[in-house]
């Protein structure tokens, strides 16, 4: 018998009580600044990070996630799992439509599915567990799995799994459909124009499914290519919101101190970056454990957190961000402590063999913790040099295993199964990857508990191989985690209730509201 | 040469020009000696104003690095990248002219065609692909710099030795069986000199400029700190801390300044006819 899960319909009512405090307000135009312009907008077929900030809200996924990762209902309204975890059966939402007026089926999630294991690697990826689709009536979509997969409930966000009109796209070509220029989604805002360079615009829809919602009128997304001028923007009252990352670290502060600006790190659990270094565990000293360990202890993260983040985010414990599931902190602590890193240099007997750095060409925040890092290094008797490097460059080099230390930052999305053990185990060792196990780390106990954790039952039983995981790696540091990131959103605050969900701005602005 | 000196100290602007490069050399020279502590080193907290500690005057950045400790190893790097690509402009222009104006002819096409190839592409574009393509590093700078700077140096020793060769003195020696090599290394490049050197001297401000536009743009040599350095990584946070960028940014302003008036003074003492005239 399967057990229905409503859980998401109570959440989305605990999300809502707070917001009950004050009444949004309806109407109202958002100017917010997308960094960089994204090459397109059809969210199947693109996923740079700006697609998925501005389609979110054009296109809908059968969930939403709240910070807390707990599934959250959006096109499917509830959901249930077998008693053997592996069939999930999908009610969808009755009486949506997509922006044509369209009705939205279990068709259309049937043909999504589709075209993104052909258009999407991650969804493909995600997807590979699945042994079939099927749908017994209009509004019912049953996924039956190989095996059962614990992370299952967590890849069915907008950005991860986009659901696409059917209507207009079986049958054509799906790279040169006209669509794809201007999407037709289910979401609460409609594609309206795009001046290239400029502007993209989109309107409320009045279709919209939740009744009531958006409460906004229109959203611009301005694109502006200079940092500075980004910041100008804000400053001047051109635009209201700037997502995370679209203006330098430094001038975070400055502008949190602006009168009526709110500043949050929140909306990107979801996503959970985690920064860290990769040690390249193939040759030369750091194929010794101890002085990978010897780097862990030499490198101040609590003087990158506070000085170059700005107090943004937190120092990472080890493989997981604190957000992901399953995480612990009860594992071996690596304080900064220089005289300790010393010791164990000289224990591996390290002897100054010049080490290569690659630092991350993300931009001025990215170059200043590279020259930071080497200096902490440099402290304790490492002798590091710098290679300076474009991205392409970096990415060539890291894809070759042609460096020592360098720089990368990942998502996790959520879950040890999706986003953290693809990056330790053995299998994932190919060349000419920038993701992955760049690091050549090899160990069979390691690929058998991230094996057994993936499809594990019950969750206590993921809980304690996880954790057995974490433990095992922080004590052999493959890779040297430095930061949890928080990308600061900055708002006028009288944007309220943008950041509700653990994906944040890629699909806020259903709930945003413009308090006049 | 004593007539050499009593000039170039009788005008102002090479005496001030001189003054700021000994003085600047002294700081490239000394300065690391009395400050042994590393630029890169974090010694205080970020965005520490200028004159507010003691053992940071000139402030901190945004890593809490010591500007002053900056200010003097940048010196290092600004005044060897100018001297070094400029000898090296040197090294590569001065035969190239020479030949081409002694040999004329074919020889002559030959070699102008190859230096009119370098001069008509932008130099800083051609110097910012260079480095970007051979990675920034102190050797890539300088050489790249080298690379867009000697095509003047060989135009300029080419139109000299033009006028040189007809001379009598070298038609004398060349009647008298001289060897051509021996001719234009002891009869006529010792002629042409003057304006070589003060182009040489403009060269090595130039070179500076240059070093610095590479580095404000990221091409600079990663394990270095320099002033362009400097002024490019403050630029973001200028609204904040002036002073990381004004700084650097008044050291590159003076050098350049000095060796332009080195250049002035040079130009007086080495062409002292032209420069009575002038008066």
């Amino acid at each position: 018998m399967p057990k229905r899960v409503l859980l998401g319909l109570l959440l989305a009512c605990g999300l809502a009580a707070p917001a009950l405090a004050q009444e949004p307000k309806t109407g109202g135009v958002v100017n917010a600044v997308i960094q960089p312009e994204p090459p397109g907008l059809m969210l199947a077929q693109v996923q740079n990070g700006p697609t998925q900030m501005v389609s979110g809200n054009i296109f809908e996924g059968l969930l939403r996630y709240s910070p807390k990762l707990e599934p959250l209902p959006e096109l499917a309204e509830s959901w249930s799992v077998s008693e053997d975890a592996k069939t999930y059966t999908f009610k969808l939402k009755k009486g949506v439509t997509w922006h044509d007026g369209k009705p939205f089926t279990a068709a259309d999630v049937l043909f999504s599915m589709e075209m993104l294991k052909q258009t999407h690697a991650r969804a493909r990826t995600n997807l590979a567990q699945v042994d079939k689709i099927e749908t017994p009536d209009d509004y019912t979509v049953v996924f039956t799995l190989k095996q059962p997969f614990g992370p299952f409930l967590g890849i069915f966000e907008v950005g991860s799994m986009p659901i696409v009109p059917k209507h207009l796209y079986e049958g054509t070509d799906w790279k040169t459909n006209p669509y794809n220029n201007a999407p037709v989604g289910t979401g609460p805002f409609m594609f309206k124009e795009w001046q290239k360079g400029s502007f993209i615009r989109l309107v409320k829809n009045p279709n919209y499914h939740e009744k009531g919602k958006p409460y906004l009128d229109e959203i611009y997304w301005q694109i502006i290519p200079d940092a500075a001028a980004r910041s100008v923007a804000y400053e001047t009252g051109k635009v209201d919101v700037l997502p995370g990352g679209s203006v330098e670290n430094f001038d975070v502060p400055r502008l949190s101190k602006l009168k009526d600006t709110c500043v949050t790190g929140a909306g990107w659990e979801f996503f959970s970056p985690l920064a860290w270094l990769w040690l390249n565990n193939r040759q030369g000293p750091l194929a010794d454990k101890r002085v990978r360990q010897a780097i862990m202890y030499a490198v101040d993260r609590d003087f990158a957190k506070d000085v170059i983040w700005n107090g943004l985010g937190k120092v990472a414990t080890g493989p997981s961000a604190s957000t992901i599931k399953y995480y612990t902190d009860d594992v071996k602590k690596y304080p900064y402590d220089p005289a300790k890193a010393k010791a164990l240099l000289k224990e591996a007997g390290y002897k100054g063999e010049k080490i290569r750095l690659l630092p991350l060409a993300y931009g001025e925040t990215w170059q200043r913790w590279g020259e930071a890092v080497k200096q902490n290094l440099m402290d304790v008797g490492m002798n590091i040099e710098t290679i300076a490097t474009d991205v392409a460059g970096g990415n060539q080099k890291i894809g070759d295993w042609d460096y020592d230390i360098a720089f990368t930052y990942l998502y996790q999305y959520g879950d040890p199964a999706l986003g953290v053990g693809r990056n330790y185990i053995s299998s994932n060792i190919a060349k000419g990857q920038v993701f992955n196990n760049v690091e050549g780390y090899s160990n069979p106990e390691i690929d058998k508990l991230f094996a057994d954790g993936a499809v594990a039952t019950p969750d206590s039983k993921r809980k304690e191989l996880y954790e057995k995981a974490q433990k095992i790696l922080v004590e052999d540091v493959p890779v040297a985690w430095m930061l949890e990131l928080q990308f600061p959103t900055i708002t006028r605050c009288k944007v309220k209730n943008l950041i509700t969900t653990g994906i944040g701005v890629n699909d806020g602005f259903k709930d945003a509201w413009l308090d006049k | 040469m004593k007539q050499f000196w009593k000039s170039m100290l009788r005008s102002p602007s090479g005496v001030v020009g001189l003054v700021i490069l000994l003085l600047a050399i002294a700081i490239a020279v000394f300065g690391p000696m009395l400050f042994p502590n590393s630029p890169w080193r974090m010694v205080q907290r970020p965005f520490l104003p200028p004159f507010t500690l003691g053992t940071v005057p000139l402030g901190t950045d945004a890593l809490g690095r010591d500007v002053f400790a900056g200010m003097i190893f940048g010196a290092r790097v600004s005044l060897l990248v100018g001297l070094v690509s400029t000898l090296v402009a040197l090294v590569v222009g001065i035969p190239i002219g020479a030949m081409a104006g002694y040999f004329g002819g074919r020889v002559d096409d030959a070699l102008m065609r190859f230096t009119e190839f370098f001069q008509t592409i932008p130099s800083f574009a051609l110097a910012i692909v260079l480095v970007a393509i051979l990675q920034p590093s102190i050797y890539s700078i300088v050489a790249s710099i080298a690379v867009v700077s000697w095509p003047p140096v060989a135009r300029l020793v080419r139109g000299e030795v033009l006028s040189l060769r007809t001379r009598e003195y070298v038609q004398a020696a060349i009647v008298t069986g001289q060897s051509n090599s021996w001719i234009i290394l002891r009869e006529i490049l010792p002629n042409a000199l003057s304006p070589v050197i003060v182009l040489a001297s403009l060269m090595v401000a130039t070179a500076i400029l240059l070093e610095s536009s590479l580095a404000f743009l990221g091409l600079g040599d990663p394990n270095l700190i320099s002033w362009g350095y400097m002024v490019g990584a403050g630029r973001t946070v200028i609204r904040q801390a002036w002073w990381i960028t004004v700084f650097p940014g008044v050291a590159i302003l003076i050098s350049v300044l000095g060796l332009n008036l080195i250049g002035e003074g040079l130009n007086d003492a080495l062409n002292p006819r032209l420069s009575r005239e002038g008066r």
